[in-house]
C-alpha cells in the first residue's frame, strides 16, 4: 500500500539561513536546498542561501558551485558535464524534476527550491541512492542480443530503421541519458518502484525491442508481460512532461503495450 | 544499511511533498476520484431500484433523499464524475492506440476533456429542469 507522508526520519525539518549578499548586491535570489548528513543524528532539513546572481553563471548548477566553493563546502551533489548530457545533476528543482546545469536561474520565479530526485533513499544531501533502479536497467538487459553469426562488418540499419532509434526529430529512445528524472516523477513508481519497472527502463526496453537488429523481442516482450512490470504505468504521463531532453517515456511504454496485444492476434 | 560510519537509516526524498501538481497528474488523480465516486453512485442507483422493488412508501423516501439538499449535490457530484471519467476515458482509449502523446497534443486533449465535462454537465441539468 502506498504511504502518501514522509517517515518519521525523513520529514524535513527547518534548516540555518546564510545571507551573502552585500549592499552593492542588485540581484540577490535565496536558494532553498535539502540537506541530510549521515554523520549527524538529525532529520534532514532544509537550508536557505540567499546570494547574489551577479557572482555566478546562469544556471542553478552554477548556483550550487558557488555555493559548494563559497559558502558551505559541505553541500553534496553529484555533477560532472555540466551540459545536460551525463544526467549526474538530476534533482527536483521547483517542484519538478530537471538537470541543474541545463535549468536556469531566471526560469524560477521567487525562491529555488532545491531537493533530491523524489522517494528515492537519499546517501546525502542531493545525491540519491539509485542501485535498485540501475539494477532493474541491468534486468532488461540493455545490449544487442542476435542468434544469427555475426556479419563479417556492423550490422547494418537502414535510415527508417535508425530513426525507430533515434527519432526523426533526434528525441527517440535512443536519446535517454539515464538521469531518472521521469521514473522519479512517476506517482506509479513511487508506490511500485519495487515492482514497477519506471518509465526511464521501459523507455530502453522499447529502445531494444525496436531495434531492427535485435533478435531477442519475444524474449524482451515475455520478461514485461507482467502486471506490475509494465502494466504499473497508468499514463500519468509525468514522465514526458518532466524529461529535460524533451524525450516521450510515455509513448515507448504505449508502443510496448501495443506489442503486447497485437504480438497475441 | 552495514556502513559502520552510518547512524541511522536513510531518509526518503519528499515527493508529494515537493512535486508540483500539474495536469498530467491531477487529471489522472481525478480520473481515479470519479471513479470511486460512480461506484458510490452505483449504490444510490441499487436504492433506487430496491425502493422501486418494494412499494411507494419507501420509495417516497428515496426522492425525498434526492430532492433534499444533500441528494442534489450528489446527484450534482455523481453527474459530473460521470461526464468527466467518460470524456477522460476516452482520452486514455486513443492513448491505447499510440496517440496523443506529444506533450502539446496530451494537454489539447485535457482541455478538452475538461471542456466536455463540462458543457456535458451543464446539457445535462439543462434538460433536467426543463422537463421536469
Amino acid at each position: 500500500m502506498a504511504q502518501f507522508t514522509l517517515p518519521k526520519n525523513s520529514k524535513v525539518a527547518k534548516g540555518k539561513s546564510v545571507d551573502v549578499t552585500t549592499a552593492q548586491t542588485q540581484r540577490a535570489r535565496t536558494f532553498k536546498v535539502y540537506r541530510w548528513n549521515p554523520d549527524e543524528d538529525d532529520n534532514p532539513r532544509l537550508d536557505e542561501y540567499t546570494l547574489d546572481l551577479d557572482q555566478f553563471g546562469p544556471m542553478i548548477l552554477d548556483a550550487m558551485i558557488y555555493i559548494k566553493n563559497e559558502v558551505d563546502s559541505t553541500l553534496t551533489f553529484r555533477r560532472s558535464c555540466r551540459e545536460g548530457i551525463c544526467g549526474s545533476c538530476a534533482m527536483n528543482i521547483d517542484g519538478t524534476n530537471t538537470l541543474a546545469c541545463t535549468k536556469a536561474i531566471d526560469d524560477v520565479k521567487g525562491d529555488v527550491k532545491i531537493t533530491p530526485l523524489p522517494h528515492m533513499p537519499v546517501v546525502k544531501d542531493l545525491v540519491p541512492d539509485q542501485k535498485h533502479a540501475i539494477a532493474q536497467y541491468n534486468a532488461i538487459e540493455p545490449w544487442l542480443k542476435t542468434d544469427s553469426p555475426p556479419p563479417s562488418r556492423e550490422r547494418l540499419q537502414s535510415p527508417e530503421d535508425s530513426d525507430m532509434l533515434n527519432g526523426k526529430d533526434g528525441h527517440g529512445p535512443a536519446g535517454c541519458i539515464l538521469c531518472f528524472c521521469c521514473s522519479t516523477s512517476c506517482p506509479s513508481y513511487w508506490w511500485n518502484g519495487d515492482r514497477f519497472m519506471g518509465p526511464a527502463t521501459l523507455m530502453q526496453a522499447h529502445r531494444w525491442i525496436a531495434d531492427s537488429r535485435d533478435e531477442a523481442t519475444g524474449e524482451r516482450l515475455d520478461q514485461l508481460e507482467d502486471p506490475f512490470r509494465l502494466y504499473r504505468c497508468h499514463t500519468i504521463m509525468n514522465c514526458t512532461n518532466t524529461c529535460p531532453k524533451g524525450l516521450n517515456p510515455a509513448k515507448s511504454i504505449a508502443e510496448i503495450k501495443k506489442m503486447m496485444v497485437t504480438r497475441k492476434a | 544499511m552495514s556502513d559502520p560510519g552510518i547512524k541511522r537509516a536513510r531518509p526518503l526524498s519528499p515527493h508529494l511533498q515537493v512535486y508540483r501538481p500539474q495536469m498530467t497528474s491531477v487529471m489522472s488523480i481525478l480520473h481515479r476520484a470519479t471513479g470511486y465516486a460512480l461506484a458510490v453512485g452505483t449504490i444510490m442507483m441499487v436504492w433506487m431500484l430496491l425502493a422501486a422493488a418494494t412499494g411507494a412508501d419507501a420509495f417516497t423516501v428515496f426522492t425525498d433523499f434526492c430532492a433534499s439538499a444533500l441528494g442534489q449535490v450528489m446527484l450534482f457530484g455523481w453527474s459530473v464524475a460521470l461526464f468527466y471519467h467518460m470524456s477522460n476515458g476516452i482520452r486514455h482509449l486513443i492513448w491505447d492506440t499510440g496517440y496523443l502523446f506529444k506533450l502539446k497534443n496530451a494537454y489539447r486533449a485535457g482541455y478538452v476533456v475538461l471542456g466536455m465535462t463540462v458543457v456535458m454537465t451543464g446539457l445535462f441539468w439543462l434538460c433536467v429542469c426543463v422537463w421536469s
